[in-house]
């Protein structure tokens, strides 16, 4: 039979009544990955042994009756995720062969909910980038355009299931990073609000922005992966010990009477009108559907790219620090003793677009800049919350473009950092806000599909699911499938 | 000493808390362990793993805080301090920086004049231990994380401390304390108690400070005083040559008693220092600062002063008891059974402490528990034993743990207070010295004390000695 358009609950129905196998998804998911990803490079690790062992295991478990929302579904995680005995190399020669001894919380929830692990997703190097041209393990190709990105850092998350290599896959977003890619290639993409989904045993970025969240092929599964790795978690302080609703259950609901704002800054010149178009057609979609949409407004947008990257380099130079050649992955012996290990391991080891950022950030925390940058950055933060803050209490979730432009040809930005920051202009803030948002197809400039994101309040991701499904029930995007074949 | 200067000093004291586990981790922190043994992903600083912060911790500063006379700040933040070294896995240490838990708190010292002087001290903050390396090995360089992410205590004084004397003393004060609450081992070689001094000179009269020197590496309080007193006169030495003092961190060598120059002020690190976004704000409220405060012991000073007040002890025997706060313990509880506070102290602060010096021991170790001691006491008081005796019985019971009625039944060494059994010795004795009694009886008082020996040898020291001085008397003047 054919998996490619089934939802995770019909799966888990055809399972349960014995019309597939979990070992069959299995061996499909892996056969599509030998088939496409010289291609796509989406994986930078198969685990074909030991994802064929779970899945005969959850079929026996399947047999017995001893079934969890997950059982069977092979899924696939970014090279972020520490998962014990699989390489974890987030995009870096200085982790290229890294193996932790211990599991990222949210990565073990699925795996206790019996998703079956296919192997690790490609990725910019620690998750900076916004085009998956960053990585160790080499570029990420969209499915929809092989010579186009498939958007960053996700990228191989993202990719990975235009091309129908596994049935959703988990992600992390400090800037976009999930929406972004997403959006570029078609899927869903959902950034929980900070503190929804522990951030233990995820490789840090940046600490105060980065935040767990599932890729899918419709809402419904994205809404299935967030309950299923969301919740408080006493190994992460800063995630939020408050109930996780059941995201299925209201997804049905429809978006009559919801107030949705459009924030006039997102709105604007440099804004590629074949998204300005399909926005404005999903507006219209949701006008039809009983929605009230009004204008709202964001006054500091304007400053949240700048104020982004004095905060998350800053952390990121911190976090960073650890990886010195001393305790694991690569080192370098260079002149000079310890500071000369340090210097060429470090050399050695990262990228450049990790060298710039570390530098940044650096220099933003440095004796003498640290009010003028760091702390400047912290206020202004404090006023893009606020922004978003008070445009809740007029509406109950934004509505905007995910990025100014579908995905970009490879190369066009790699010599100009700026306007490959730029990309990430309207999915910045929510990370600044510390709030949800998602991104859904809704339209196609020319053979690339467009990401439409919907912004909620703090822990109201059950909302904009239900805005989304309710979208995704009234238009066919999310059915179309990359040419890849 | 040079009289034109005056001598500044603060210090920075890291106390390390005598919690179960780390601050961040699970851990345990037991020392002496296998390398490494004692960590997981938090403490080794692996990629992904988070700090979780140990409640106990907090609840410790808060008590040290309270100790000290500090306000407990109501919302306080972990902040991280950056610099590679290979015994800090993280590549920065969580620390406090901005907002710390205790600030404004103040000690009061005794000062050689013996009078009493306030030392400020700025803050209490908390904060990770780094790990330990071992150099030179075969191998290289070896690093051993079981130390990485242990619990201290950064408490740093105001520059109040005027001599290496009064450094010494408020470093004993502050040792005593964090002692008494149980906080710190107080183990200064082992460095569970570590110091920092800060060392400048002024001339005197003048008001701005001088540039201050940075002493490392002090890990006794003689070396402390050393470090510092050679510290005041290099100083002032480079002084009056016309040198400059520069700003610096200096290492102490105990060995020849002298410090070297570790590093400059143009080679200190920028820690940049940020808040820690791993960790949320830490929220003290009202009510449980007030639980710690209850739960407070009687702080040493205090216990000084109540037991020259009320218990009518010398300032020395009460100082010698409060010091240590199982000594203390131990000492009201013999009170509390025996009454006669100066009596108790005489025999915890001689027989108790001798005994327990000699065999190398602590309080907690004495096999004399309060009750045992309080049981041979009361047969001092009751005359059934005399106080030479008693010692005897002292180290019996030492020895097997038996009590003192025991002790005194199975060795026969009742006081013999029957005045007829005693009369008997003392004429045998005198009819035996018929020479000495007649001198004696002619004024030669001194010869009282050969007849009351000779009657407490005859009975073998059991015979009550205020008994036979009655009787001799009682025979001269017949």
């Amino acid at each position: 039979m054919s998996f490619s358009q089934m939802s995770i609950r019909q799966l888990q129905q055809a399972l349960r009544d014995g019309k597939t196998s979990s070992v069959e998804l299995t061996r499909a998911c892996l056969a599509r990955i030998a088939a496409t990803d010289e291609r796509i490079n989406a994986f930078v690790t198969v685990c074909a042994e030991t994802a064929l062992a779970a899945a005969a295991e959850a079929d026996r478990k399947i047999a017995a009756g001893a079934v969890g929302p997950l059982t069977g579904i092979p899924i696939a995680v970014k090279d972020i995720f520490n998962t014990a005995g699989v390489r974890t190399s987030c995009g870096s020669r200085i982790l290229e062969n890294y193996i932790a001894p211990y599991d990222a919380t949210a990565f073990a929830k699925l795996q206790e909910q019996g998703a079956i692990l296919l192997g690790k997703l490609n990725m910019d190097e620690f998750a900076m980038g916004s085009s998956n041209e960053n990585s160790a393990q080499g570029p990420v190709r969209n499915p929809w355009d092989l010579e186009r990105v498939p958007g960053g850092s996700s990228g191989g998350s993202a990719a990975a299931l235009a091309a129908g290599q596994a049935f959703a896959t988990l992600g992390t977003d400090t800037g976009g990073s999930i929406r972004q890619p997403a959006s570029f290639c078609g899927v869903v993409g959902v950034k929980p609000t900070y503190g929804r989904v522990s951030r233990y045993g995820v490789i840090a970025y940046a600490s105060s922005l980065d935040q767990v969240g599932p890729l899918a092929q419709s809402v419904e599964d994205a809404a299935l992966l967030l309950g299923a790795v969301a919740g408080y978690d006493p190994l992460d302080s800063t995630s939020v010990d408050c109930p996780v609703p059941d995201y299925l259950a209201g997804i049905d609901g429809g978006v009559k009477g919801m107030k949705i704002g459009l924030p006039r800054e997102y709105f604007i010149a440099g804004l590629d009108p074949a998204v300005k178009q399909a926005v404005e057609a999903a507006i219209e979609v949701y006008r039809g559907l009983g929605a009230e949409i009004v204008e709202v407004s964001l006054p500091h947008t304007d400053y949240a790219v700048a104020c982004y990257y004095l905060i998350a380099t800053a952390e990121a130079s911190s976090n960073l620090a650890r990886y010195d050649g001393v305790r694991y992955g690569v080192r370098q012996q260079g002149e000079g003793g310890l500071s000369g290990m340090y210097e060429k391991t470090r050399a050695a080891g990262f990228g450049d677009e990790v060298k710039r950022r570390i530098m940044l950030g650096t220099y933003a925390l440095s004796s003498g800049y640290y009010d003028a940058y760091y702390l400047k950055a912290q206020k202004v933060r404090t006023l893009i919350r606020a922004d978003f803050l008070k445009a809740f209490k007029e509406v109950d979730l934004l509505l905007t473009p995910v990025a100014p432009t579908a995905a970009f040809k490879l190369g066009e930005k790699t010599d100009d950092p700026l306007q490959m920051y730029l990309s990430d202009i309207f999915t910045i803030p929510v990370n600044l806000a510390g709030t949800c948002a998602l991104s859904l197809p809704c339209g196609m400039d020319g053979q690339l599909p467009i990401g439409l994101q919907l912004i909620g309040q703090p822990f109201d991701e059950a909302r904009i699911l239900q805005a989304a499904k309710a979208y995704e029930a009234e238009t066919d995007w999310h059915k179309q499938r990359a040419p890849l074949d | 000493m040079h009289s034109r200067y005056e001598v500044v000093i603060g210090l920075e004291v890291h106390v390390q808390l005598t919690t179960k586990t780390k601050i961040f981790c699970g851990c345990s922190k037991d020392f002496g362990q296998e390398p490494n043994s004692q960590t997981c992903p938090v403490c080794l600083g692996l990629p992904g793993a988070l700090p979780v912060l140990n409640k106990q911790v907090v609840e410790y500063a808060i008590k040290t805080g309270l100790a000290t006379n500090h306000q407990i700040a109501p919302h306080s933040i972990f902040a991280r301090k950056n610099y590679f070294y290979p015994d800090l896995p993280k590549g920065y240490q969580i620390s406090q920086f901005e907002l710390p838990i205790c600030e404004h708190g103040w000690l009061n010292i005794e000062t050689e004049a013996g009078g009493k002087k306030r030392i400020g001290i700025t803050r209490i903050h908390m904060e990770e231990d780094a790990g330990k390396l071992t150099h030179g090995g075969a191998s290289g360089s070896l690093v051993d994380l079981n130390r990485a992410c242990t619990p201290l205590l950064e408490v740093v004084s105001e520059p109040d401390m005027r001599s290496a004397d009064e450094a010494i003393a408020y470093l004993k004060q502050l040792h005593q304390i964090v002692m008494y609450l149980g906080v710190c081992d107080g183990n200064l070689e082992e460095g569970s108690f570590r110091c920092d001094a800060n060392v400048s000179i002024r001339p005197k009269g003048q008001k701005e400070l001088g540039t201050r020197a940075e002493l490392k590496n002090l890990n006794s309080f003689r070396f402390i005083k050393q470090a510092i007193e050679y510290e005041v006169e290099r100083q002032a030495d480079l002084l009056d040559e016309g040198g400059k003092v520069v700003q610096e961190t200096r290492l102490f060598d105990a060995d020849t008693g002298m410090s070297r120059s570790m590093r400059s002020k143009e080679e200190a690190h920028d820690y940049r220092y940020f808040p820690d976004p791993d960790l949320v704000p830490l929220v003290v409220d009202e009510a449980w600062i007030e639980r710690v405060r209850a739960e407070l012991p009687e702080l040493p000073e205090v216990k000084r002063q109540r037991y020259v007040e009320q218990l009518g002890l010398p300032e020395y025997d009460a100082g010698v008891l409060a010091a240590e706060r199982a000594v203390a313990e131990y000492f009201e509880a013999l009170v509390a059974l025996h009454g006669q506070p100066k009596i108790c102290s005489n025999w915890v602060m001689g027989e108790v402490l001798r005994a327990l010096k000699e065999s190398d021991g602590t309080i907690a170790d004495c096999p004399l528990s309060p009750e045992l001691l309080a049981g041979l006491l009361g047969r001092i008081a009751d005359n059934t034993i005399s106080n030479k005796i008693a010692k005897t019985v002292f180290e019996e019971i030492w020895r097997s743990g038996k009590s003192a009625d025991q002790v005194i039944e199975e060795q026969g060494l009742k006081q013999v207070t029957d005045t007829g059994a005693i009369e008997a010795i003392l004429d045998e004795i005198i009819a035996a010295n018929l020479d000495q009694f007649a001198e004696l009886k002619g004024g030669k008082d001194k010869l009282t004390g050969f007849f009351v020996g000779q009657v407490m040898k005859l009975s073998k020291g059991k015979a009550n000695p205020g008994m036979v001085n009655q009787l001799i008397q009682k025979k001269i003047s017949e």
